[in-house]
Order: C-alpha cells, then structure tokens, then sequence
C-alpha cells in the first residue's frame, strides 16, 4: 500500500496490506486477519528449524546492512546462558519512515516476529527499542504487548507451550546514533549511546554481556511471514536471475515527490517504474534531478541513472549506490543541491556520539565548508578540501556515521559539482564557466594532467 | 499521557515554566516508586531503568533538575556524574524549563525539501518566539528545528509535547496554536 495512498496494483502487499486499517491493531482484529499462527508454528517446531526456514528464505536485514536473518539467527546456540533479542525501532535515517507505519498499524505483527525470533535464538526476553519521537507508535506497541500478555501469548507459559517470553517495550530519548546496533545496546543498558568496538560481536557479548540478537522492525516482521508460508514462498518473489535478493521490500518515499507514502513492491522492481508509474514523479510537472535511494547515508544517483537499475542489493550495488533502509529521497530540478547537502551534513553533525576524532571534526568541519559555499563565501580549494576530508572520514571510525556523512557529500559533489562551482562563481564575481576538466577530478589535477 | 513508562501512574505535577528555589521534592514516592521498582524488575540491572525514570521525572516537572538527577541517582543506585552524563546525551530530556507548548519541527534534508523552513518560520511568528529555542514572555510556547522525526513522507512533521502532527503547511500554523491551551 502506497500509504497514505490507495495501493497500486503493481505493489505486493504482504507487510503492508493492513497498513491504514485501524480494526488490524487490536489482538482480536490482528487473529481475524491470520495473526499468532506464525509464533504458534513456530513454537511448535526446534529452534534451529525456525532458523533453517529463515535461512532458506533468503531474508535480509531491512535496516541498512542487509545482512542475512537465517544466518544471524544461526550465531545463537543454546549455551545456557540468557540470551537476549533487541528489535531496533529506532528508525531515523533521513528518508526512512516505514517501520513507523508497522508499528503503528500492525503492532500485534512485530510482537508476533519479535517472539518467533526469540524462540529461534533462545532468548527469554526480548526489548523493543522504539524512538522517543514515535509517540503513536510507542502507544500502539505498548498495548499490543499488554493485550499478548492478557491473552497468554507472551510470559512465564507462552501460548500454553511452557516456554517463557518476555517482550518490554523501551523508549528511546532522542538520538540517531541509537539506531547504530551497539549503541542500542547501551542505551537499553542506561548509559549513553555510544557504540562499541567490535569484536566481541552481539552473538557473543551483546546486551548486558550476554549473547544478543538485534533485528530491524521489518526484518522480524517478515519473519514471522516467512515461517507461516514458508521459504519457497518469500524466495519466490524476486528477480529470477538474483537469488540473493528475495521477497518484498518496504520502501519509503519523500521529497519532491508527487505522491510520498510507503510502497511494498517485491525486490528487484525496476526504479525508474517505481520512481514515475507508482510514485508519480516529482510534483507539479517538474523534473527529477536526484535520488538517494536508500536512506540518506547512501551515494546520491542523477535522475538518468536511476532508469536502468533494479531495486534490489545487487541491483542498488550495481548502480554505484545502496539498497540501505529503502528510504528514496527525491529531489527536483528546483532543489538545491548543495544547499540540501549541507543540511545533510549538519544533520550528522548534530547526530556524531563524538567519540572519534575523525568523525567529530569530520562532520563539523564538512558542515562549516559547506554552509560556507552556500552563503557565498567559500573558495574553490574548498571542493578539493571538502572531499579529502571525506576520505580521513571513511573507514577509519567505530561506526559507519562518519562515513555515512561523507559517501552523500562526495557523490554530491562529483555529480553536482557545477551547483557548487557556481555558488562559489558567483561569490567571486566572475560569470561562472561550467567546469572543462572531468567530474571527480579537482582544478589543480586537471591542469595537471597531460 | 497514554503512552510511555509512566502511564497510569499518578505523578504529582508541578507548573513545566520557571526555576524553582524551593526545595527539591522528590518524584519517586508512592506509586511512581512502585512503578519504577516495576520498570526496573525488567532488566538484570537497576541502571538500565535510566532512560525511563528519566521519562518519568520529565512528564511530573516538565524537565530535569540538578535535584532530579541526585534523586535518580540514589533510586537506581548510580552517581550522578553518570546520571548527568546520560541526561545529557539525549535531546529529548529538557535540562531547563521550557514553554509549556514545546513545539519541534523536523528540517532535515526530506522536509527541507518540502519548505519546512517556511514552517518554522510561521511558528516563530505566530508564538511570538521570534527565535528557535527561546520561551514566550508569556511562557507558553518553545520552538525548536529538530532532526529527522522519522515520518519524511509526511512533510512537515511537526512536534508539540507529546502530539505528533503530520503535514503540517505555514497556513495551518495559527490552527495548530490554536489546539494549545
Ligand atoms: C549510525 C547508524 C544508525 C542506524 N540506525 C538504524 C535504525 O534506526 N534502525 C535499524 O533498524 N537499523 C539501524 N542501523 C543498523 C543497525 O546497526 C543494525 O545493523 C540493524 O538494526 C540490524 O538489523 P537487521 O539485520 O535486521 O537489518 C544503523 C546503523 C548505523 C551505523
Ligand atoms: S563514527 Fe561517529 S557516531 Fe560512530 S562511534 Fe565514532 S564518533 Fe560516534
Ligand atoms: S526529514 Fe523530516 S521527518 Fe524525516
């Protein structure tokens, strides 16, 4: 469903079908619409076998890194020692706002993934970390975990099976970098949301040093869909030459867009159909200018390469770009490109926990460079300085918010490097020329060329 | 409020505006104590009840005193260097008071694109705010621009309390004010 759109018959509505139906919400209305035979399937089966089916699924992590579900699952072996599973609700990507539909709408449905992913994993307890922001849905999930627990099938004897699950609910408090997985783990531990280093990894020492597994909202959602109607079924929907890509895929859509919503299509769907037939293009006739298909932390595509590429990993990866959270910032040809990319930066700014130095700084200085051009004062040195700072800024920190921060301003600026060059031009009173040496390479580089 | 660690508890209240020289009352006595012994039954540590009881002194003062910090400091059994630290982390937890109306809109790059300056710039208008973060003579509204709120197809999101408004457009500002009492 295109929520809040009427859903488009190209869309495959399996997380999203009662997305906008207030009746879904409640214990009685999710059971009339098949809900708990997923958890009671699966309590009824071992846990590896609940893992196998995920596994053979070909489900991927729907928060960014795409990581396969089954094998994360598979890391958790029955040692004795509690195990805890965290659902990461955190969602605040820029762009991204689909779990919050979930959440919101289908709240019985993630307490059903969330409760058969702790009984694949061994996990007695399991929290749900919802940001402090998503009032709506932390109202809807909180009831929804009461109502499970009124009706048996959340606690000491779930479902009548005599196995134990408890599922709380946890309220962030503002903060982005708590969707980063070991941050999480942090603030559920009370302290600040500083991520760890890594190894040891959550299967080994996670929430409260215990063996932990943490899943997106869509992840468990679909879960719970996979082990209902089995793997054959989700590995069906797809590309048929791609089977590392299976199943649907929520994608939020927003910016310049004519009709913005969520849309459930199945992995592999060609953008540029999605892009123009489901979501209408950009608004008022305008043209598209840009894309940042997966999120915000993802490379920027000009609209002409969108049309040829496959939203799926591969097809993302191929293209140059990321699936990511399936968040599609649109941008037309009225935007401003390196007004909009400043604002991107600041927002990361804003967001570093500030623990690495490259990372603190980095944003900092990427956000004063950029805000600098965009009033007129900045310098054509500054284009160069902006992207060497973007290389000290990748791969070298805890987390990947540093490199999140520099992946969209470096493909901004190769891409729309004259929107740059001409609000630097124009601060300098020369008529500004379009730039003769090729993308990518600075001024100096190019006069040194050959 | 509906939601949250504190629903359903009976928390006594005090006005959101103005620094107090009285001294500190605690908040956890009676049934909010019980609730966040409740709240704390749910972790193997009483630390990882921070977060929540830090929830639950802003919804009964409006915001986190140095007093509220000793108290959740003692209650859970760590310092408040600790306590602080925290508190100072996450920005939703107010380290002064606020107007009574706090009121956030999103202008991150999704909502930027769809004119959310243009929104903040009606509330700071119609508030009399007249800047971001500073309080209304008459104490009632704060406005502040706040990062992505997670809801970028509904541009713009907007803030109030605890009332998530969506799509909210410059003209339907003085409405939207209107609802605050
Ligand atoms: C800075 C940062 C922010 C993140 N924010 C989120 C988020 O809001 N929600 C989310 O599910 N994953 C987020 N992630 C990814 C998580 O670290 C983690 O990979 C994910 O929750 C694992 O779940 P999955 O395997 O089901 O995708 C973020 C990662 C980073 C580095
Ligand atoms: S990269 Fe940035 S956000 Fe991540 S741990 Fe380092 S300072 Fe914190
Ligand atoms: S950018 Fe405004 S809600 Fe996401």
């Amino acid at each position: 469903m295109g929520y809040p759109h009427p859903r488009h018959p190209r869309e495959t509505p399996v997380l999203s079908e009662h997305f906008g139906d207030p009746a879904a919400r409640t214990l009685a209305g999710w059971k009339a619409r098949g809900g708990y035979q997923a958890l009671e399937q699966a309590l009824a089966m071992d846990p590896v076998a609940v893992q196998n089916v995920v596994k053979d699924s070909g489900l991927r992590g729907r928060g960014g890194a795409g990581f396969p579900a089954g094998i994360k699952w598979s890391f958790m072996k029955p040692d004795g020692k509690p195990h805890y599973l965290c659902c990461n609700g955190d969602e605040s990507e820029p762009g991204t706002f689909k779990d919050r539909e979930i959440m919101r709408w289908t709240p019985h449905a993630l307490v059903e993934g969330v409760a058969t992913a702790m009984h694949a994993i061994y996990a007695e307890t399991g929290y749900i970390y919802i940001r402090g922001e998503f009032t709506e849905p932390l109202e809807a999930v909180t009831a929804a975990v009461r109502e499970a627990y009124a009706a048996g099938i959340l606690g000491a004897n779930a479902m009548g099976t005599g196995r134990r699950l408890d599922i709380h609910v946890h309220k962030g408090a503002g903060a982005y970098i708590c969707g980063e997985e070991t941050a999480l783990m942090n603030s559920l531990e009370g302290k600040r949301g500083n991520p760890r280093i890594k190894p040891p990894f959550p299967a080994v020492a996670g929430l409260f040093g215990k063996p932990t597994t943490i899943n997106n909202v869509e992840t468990l959602t679909a879960a719970a869909h996979v082990v209902r109607r089995g793997a054959e079924w989700y590995k069906a929907m797809g590309r048929p030459d791609n089977p590392k890509s299976t199943g649907t895929k929520l994608f939020s859509v927003c910016g310049n867009v004519a009709r913005p919503g969520n849309y459930e299509v199945t992995l592999g769907f060609p953008f540029k159909d999605f892009l123009w037939e489901l979501c209408g293009g950009a608004p008022d006739g305008r043209r598209i200018k840009a894309v940042i298909p997966g999120g915000s932390s993802v490379p920027i595509l000009t609209a002409e390469e969108c049309e040829a590429v496959f939203m799926d990993y591969e097809g993302m990866a191929a293209a140059g770009t990321l699936l990511g959270s399936g968040g599609v910032i649109v941008f037309d040809d009225t935007a401003d490109m390196p007004r909009q990319i400043a604002r991107l930066a600041r927002f990361y700014a804003h967001e570093s926990c500030a623990q690495c130095s490259q990372c603190r700084e980095g944003t900092a200085w990427t956000t004063r460079i950029l805000e600098r051009i965009c009033r007129g004062e900045g310098s054509f040195e500054d284009l160069d300085t902006l992207l060497e700072i973007g290389e000290q800024m990748s791969g070298k920190t805890i987390c990947v918010l540093s490199d999140s921060c520099a992946t969209p301003v470096a493909s901004g600026l190769r891409k729309f490097r004259h929107e740059f060059e001409a609000k630097i031009g124009k601060k300098q009173g020369k008529a500004f020329v379009p730039s003769a040496y090729p993308t990518g390479l600075t001024p100096a580089a190019a006069g040194s060329a050959p | 409020m509906t939601y949250g660690p504190s629903a359903g508890a009976k928390l006594a209240t005090t006005p959101a505006h103005g620094h107090d020289d009285a001294p500190y009352q605690p908040v956890f006595t009676g049934a909010a104590r019980d609730e966040l012994e409740t709240l704390c039954a749910r972790y193997p540590s009483r630390q990882a009840a921070l977060l929540p009881a830090l929830w639950m002194i802003q919804e009964a003062r409006g915001w986190v005193s140095d007093g509220a910090v000793e108290e959740v400091a003692q209650v859970l059994g760590v310092s408040a260097a600790h306590v602080r630290g925290v508190l100072t982390f996450y920005t939703m937890y107010h380290q002064h008071p606020v107007g009574k109306h706090f009121i956030q809109v999103c202008t991150t790059t999704p909502c930027n694109l769809c004119g959310a300056e243009d929104v903040v710039n009606a509330f700071l208008r119609h508030t009399g705010c007249g800047e971001l973060g500073v309080t209304s003579d008459d104490g009632r509204f704060t406005v502040i621009e706040v990062e992505c709120l997670g809801a970028c197809g509904f541009a713009t999101p907007v803030m109030i309390n605890s009332r998530f408004l969506e799509s909210v457009t410059p003209d339907a500002v003085p409405d939207v004010l209107e609802e605050c009492d």
